[in-house]
């Protein structure tokens, strides 16, 4: 066991010196205990130390070592070398991102998708509960309601997993939404119609086909795609409600 | 220096796995349960023009083109209401409380509800 040997097939991009990324071959110790980014972080610690990529808590809650593991994007630390062995695993930056450096990406435009659904609890103007009060009460069924949708760690596999971000780059995509959605149900907040104006937009919930993939790789079942659903449901019924003599503005 | 590569999306993206093979048949049931509506909207016609034109209709769909026709629409019926079926639990979501209405009650209703459909049909067809 401790001579085993396996192989990791990187995808390498050095802006500096390369028009366009290609595969790197990388032989690794292979262990039963080891998960990929144990594998990655030796091949920086002994073989090559330019290797860049994204990782931190190594126990899947930041969210930050999402990568390409077979083509399925997946968090490196919770996946075993032992799924694969002795199989080469092929190991590329999250797909439909642009590629930044070898396994990092570029997510500034998550990072304005996941703002623009505005994922924090809004309170009408004059309506905040004053200090004194304490703090605002939420049964447990109110908490169920949401719970779910908020267990995103905003690590971006969905992203990656949904084909429809690799081919319309302005959809606003499964983890922002879901976290609107997390915001809507939550009987704290107020603020559900200033996030239908991007929720209900045609980039956002209309844009889904409900592939379904986002919910499948979601490391955290989350799942995204209902999230989704439910909002084209409710958004459906706000536009009929809104043909209704009587709701008329 | 930062120059971000962003590669291509490939054309066969649908063929790179099971899972979206499964999506694209699905989407494309929709093509087929929609050329039967059409047949369907024909067959109300003929029979709105009499019982000689309708005999006549139903005659032609003996046809071996239209045998198999119906073969592949029924196929691509049961994958589009079994799919679509099986999906429902994420679209409802029915709470009692905390506990979630299990997804098995939520698919199984659909299943319940179309053969309840069937069965009124065939009684009303038998008539």
């Amino acid at each position: 066991m401790p001579d085993e040997k396996t192989t990791l097939e990187i995808l390498r991009y050095h802006p500096e010196t390369d028009e366009e990324p290609r595969f790197q071959s990388f032989e690794v110790p292979y262990r039963d205990d080891w998960v990929i980014l144990d594998a990655i972080n030796w091949i920086k610690e002994n073989v090559d130390g330019t290797l860049t990529y994204r990782w931190s808590c190594r126990m899947g809650v930041c969210g930050s070592c999402g990568m390409m593991i077979n083509g399925t994007p997946r968090l490196t630390c919770a996946v075993f070398l032992n799924e694969f062995y002795p199989e080469p695993i092929r190991i590329e930056p999250l797909a439909y991102f642009p590629i930044e450096r070898d396994l990092v990406t570029v997510m500034d435009s998550f990072m304005e998708k996941l703002q623009s659904v505005k994922p924090w609890l809004i309170r009408n103007e004059g309506e905040e509960q004053p200090l004194e009060e304490g703090e605002y009460l939420q049964s447990p069924a109110e908490l169920a309601s949401y719970k779910q949708f908020s267990m995103c760690i905003n690590c971006m596999l969905c992203y990656a997993a949904c084909p429809v971000t690799g081919l319309e780059s302005e959809f606003v995509g499964p983890a922002a939404i879901a976290l609107g959605m997390r915001y809507n149900r939550d009987s704290r907040d107020q603020g559900r119609e200033q996030r239908q104006e991007v929720i209900a937009s045609d980039d956002a919930i209309w844009k889904c086909t409900f592939v379904g993939e986002c919910s499948a790789v979601c490391p955290k079942n989350v799942d995204p795609a209902g999230a989704i659903q439910q909002a084209k449901v409710e958004s459906t019924i706000d536009w009929y409600t809104s043909l209704l003599p009587w709701t008329k503005k | 220096m930062s120059k971000p590569y962003t590669r291509p999306m490939p054309r066969d993206w649908w063929n790179k796995n099971s899972a979206f093979r499964l999506f694209m048949l699905r989407e494309l049931s929709s093509v087929f349960v929609a050329l039967f509506a059409l047949e369907l909207l024909c067959f109300v016609s003929q029979v709105g023009q009499g019982e000689e034109a309708m005999n006549q209709f139903i005659k032609s769909l003996g046809n071996p083109f239209l045998l198999v026709f119906h073969a592949v629409v029924l196929a691509f019926a049961l994958l589009h209401s079994i799919t679509w079926f099986n999906l429902t639990p994420k679209v409802m979501v029915i709470r009692r409380g905390e506990e979630r209405l299990p997804d098995v009650l939520v698919a199984g209703s659909n299943y319940v509800a179309c053969l309840g459909v069937s069965v009124l049909l065939w009684w009303i067809v038998k008539g």
